[in-house]
């Protein structure tokens, strides 16, 4: 393929692990929020951290990563409060309570961030989607490696969320399933909420440079749904999750490059293609998944024999 | 695409940043001439968004209804591919690219695409609701941002135009665009009073709907359609993003009002309107806003009034009913109390028999100054009179209230006895829950089941001991 003739290691690797660190880092979280049916959280905090950026910077006047991080865990913490409140308070539906408290907070940003048009140099679309091909071009230098700081920050979050879900294995896991049986024995359960929301915002912020915020929520919810349809038990299905995102994310970067260049375009945006690779495995799990997979079910059921049926 | 928050040259003063605004308030002629409405710009992006505000609230009342807020979100994201398709297509074709409506239309294609995929994923895998709109939402989007980065590589310099969905330009509204806005928001609101009764059927109670034989599954899907004729054509003027604020808050705004659908429907239209009509005015008075922003912050706060002063679900009003419910049951208790201590005690129950206090305190588990200050208020309401510091009489109106309070306890009790299995001694904490909201219908039925029982039209003796504290 003549497209992948100007594969150059030093970038697209980079690109490719940058890629990795942020699905796999997504995917940790993202089973929870898969199995917590709080899919849409992702998205609602994803929309939602923009004004806590806004501020952030707007008070501290620069693009340091601790204010971007706590402004972000702030926000995203503030988002599921707020959600609850209105669910509890309000009794209103609980994705009617999501919705609303998200659109009102990134309208918030929205305008915060106009606000300060003329003293920043911003491009919202790369807000929204990211600008993975260009996080090679900036790197710090880890003992003597150029490696880029895009990767730095995803890396350290990967550690985060992998640290957090390892030590709260048991709690997070029992939460999940059942959150009365948790607060029953002892385990908080609203710690626990409130503390996978802060892993979800302080995630989607380290990865607004590489997908952007809306390719957050492909990372968050695709690969764990996808490994929700192969497995039943939580441990593999994390570990399905992590290998899925991955995947996807490999496969987006070279589809990127190479598919465009079927149909006679350049290349296209990373972050869409790992998108569409990972809906792509979803849709593969989904029809050909050996336990609850489409084909499997309906080979089985012309299978089973009328007389089978009778005598059970 | 550059990267993003790269501060600008007056760096130092960025730390007073935010006090620093510089907004250029209207002045009066300005205001003025956005009131009247006398800029025809102005007139068309106001009117524009506020017909399509209405018509959102009303299509967001029903999918409100049937817990399916989010998918406004899923839609609008799904758009994106068709709108990006479309655009290669017209311009392969020789076109400019930004015809609206082939755009629209392109958008329209995939969220109904969107949608089946939602529905399909729904049915035949273990995912759920939510899962599969966050699988759909991102994966389509996806594949419209992959699909926008081959549009712009193809050097159509107006594909930037594209972005425009997102953050909605309602101030270069058009009058086509305000055209297509009216017309699509005349034909939902026809379909939905036309076809009122169904889709109120289908909010509600979908199972029974489908065992009368009426076509849910059509009806879902002519929902569905409107939904996404409303995001698609809302894209324009509020933005993608912004679009599913106009289908979630004024309904669930609404919802505070009223516990009727008609209603609340006719109110999330007229909520929707005005949040879109003041915002998109707003806009034009403060150029600097963005005006999906404004209006989806003016449509919050409609919200939170609504949500604090609503008069049917409002927090306040449900406080007050709270409170209220409260006295009355408190009133309620004192006054049985009272009668059965006299009835307990074999006393004639006049209103000159007096009642010891203390053995008011015995009968249930209330403190002293509880006990008293319901005394106090009883006393206001004219149906006690204290007698001295340790006794309580009851007035004329007082004892005819308790009798009357205390026969339906009763019947309740006996009710409960015969009809429930109820155990004798267990009666009584149940009979307390129950008899506050006895309707009248309710205690005429009660009352002619004891006439059948052959009971006297007297108040029953109680069941169970009095003052024995019943187990949990």
């Amino acid at each position: 393929m003549s497209a992948l003739a100007h594969w150059e290691w030093s970038l697209d690797g980079w690109i490719v692990v940058v890629g990795i660190l942020c699905a796999v880092a997504c995917a940790l979280v993202g089973n929870f929020l898969v199995l917590r049916k709080m899919s849409m959280m992702g998205d609602a905090i994803s929309h939602a951290v923009l004004p806590g950026l806004a501020i952030a910077f707007f008070i501290t006047g620069s693009r340091a990563n601790i204010p971007m991080f706590a402004g972000a865990a702030i926000v995203g913490v503030l988002t599921a409060l707020f959600t609850e409140w209105v669910r509890g308070f309000g009794r209103v539906d609980e994705s009617a309570s999501m919705g609303l408290v998200f659109t009102t907070l990134f309208a918030l940003g929205l305008l915060l961030i106009v606000q300060a048009a003329d003293r920043v140099d911003l491009d919202p679309g790369c807000v929204l989607y990211g600008a993975v091909e260009l996080t090679p071009l900036d790197t710090v230098s880890i003992a003597g490696i150029q490696v880029p700081r895009a990767a730095l920050m995803l890396g350290i979050v990967l550690l985060v969320n992998l640290f957090c879900v390892v030590l709260f294995y048991k709690e997070l896991k029992i939460t999940a399933f059942d959150p009365n049986l948790a607060t029953a024995m002892g385990i908080n359960a609203r710690a626990m909420h409130y503390l996978l929301m802060t892993l979800v915002a302080i995630t989607t912020v380290a990865a607004f440079e590489s997908v952007g915020n809306i390719l957050v929520v492909a990372m968050l919810v695709v690969p764990a749904a996808t490994a929700h349809l192969l497995t039943d038990r939580l441990s593999i299905m994390m570990i399905l999750s992590a290998l899925l995102a991955a995947a996807a994310a490999i496969f987006g970067h070279v589809g990127a490059i190479v598919v465009p260049d079927w149909f006679g375009y350049g290349s296209t945006s990373t972050a869409g293609m790992m998108a569409v690779a990972a809906g792509c495995l979803f849709t593969l799990a989904a029809l050909l998944g050996p336990r609850h997979g489409l084909l499997g079910r309906f080979l089985r059921r012309r299978v089973t024999s009328p007389s089978q049926v009778i005598i059970e | 695409m550059t990267p993003t928050f790269t501060p600008g040259p007056s760096a130092s003063s960025l730390t007073h940043s935010i006090t620093d605004r510089s907004v250029s308030w209207p002045t009066w002629d300005q205001f003025q001439r956005v009131l009247l409405l006398s800029d025809y710009n102005t007139r068309l992006v106001v009117l524009g968004t506020l017909t399509l505000g209405a018509a959102a609230g009303l299509i967001g009342s029903f999918m409100l209804l049937r817990k399916r807020a989010l998918l406004g979100d899923a839609l609008s994201h799904a758009t994106l591919p068709g709108i990006v398709l479309a655009f290669l297509f017209s311009v392969a074709a020789g076109g400019t690219g930004k015809g609206l409506s082939v755009l629209l239309l392109g958008g329209s294609i995939t969220a109904v695409l969107g949608v089946l995929a939602v529905l399909l994923i729904r049915r035949y895998t273990r995912i759920k609701e939510d899962a599969a709109l966050g699988v759909v939402l991102s994966v389509f989007f996806g594949l419209g941002v992959a699909l926008l980065g081959i549009a712009q590589r193809t050097g159509q310099g107006n594909s930037a135009g594209l972005e425009s969905f997102i953050y909605g330009k309602a101030a270069s509204m058009v009058a086509l665009d305000a055209t297509l806005i009216g017309a699509v928001a005349l034909t939902v609101t026809l379909i939905c009073i036309l076809l009122f009764k169904e889709l109120k059927l289908l909010c509600f109670d979908t199972a029974y709907a489908g065992g009368q034989g009426w076509p849910t599954l059509r009806l879902d899907l002519i929902l569905m359609a409107m939904v996404v004729t409303i995001t698609v054509t809302g894209l324009q003027a509020v933005g993608l993003i912004l679009v599913i604020a106009l289908l979630i808050i004024p309904a669930a705004a609404a919802r505070f009002w009223s516990d009727r659908l008609a209603p609340m429907a006719m109110l999330a239209a007229l909520l929707g309107g005005l949040s879109a009509g003041v915002g998109a005015s707003m806009s034009a008075l403060f150029p600097r806003m963005p005006s999906g922003a404004m209006i989806v912050l003016v449509a919050a706060l409609v919200f939170l009034v609504s949500m604090i002063f609503g008069r049917s679900r409002g927090i306040l009003a449900r406080a007050l009913r709270r409170h209220f419910f409260n006295r009355k049951v408190g009133r309620q208790h004192l006054l049985r109390a009272m009668f059965e201590v006299l009835d307990s005690e074999d006393e004639p129950c006049s209103d000159l028999t007096l009642v010891q206090i203390d053995r008011l305190l015995a009968l249930r588990s209330w403190s002293p100054r509880a006990l008293r200050r319901e005394i106090a208020r009883a006393h206001g309401d004219e149906l006690v009179v204290p007698a001295g510091d340790n006794a309580v009489r009851f007035s004329p109106g007082g004892l005819l209230e308790a009798r009357r309070l205390v026969r339906q306890h009763r019947l309740w009790e006996m009710y409960l006895i015969t009809h429930a299995d109820i155990a004798p001694s267990h009666v009584d904490r149940d009979a307390d829950a129950i008899e506050h909201i006895l309707s009248p219908e309710l205690i005429a039925q009660l009352e002619e089941l004891a006439a059948r029982k052959a009971e006297a039209p007297r108040i029953p003796h109680s069941p169970h001991a009095i003052g024995v504290v019943s187990p949990a």
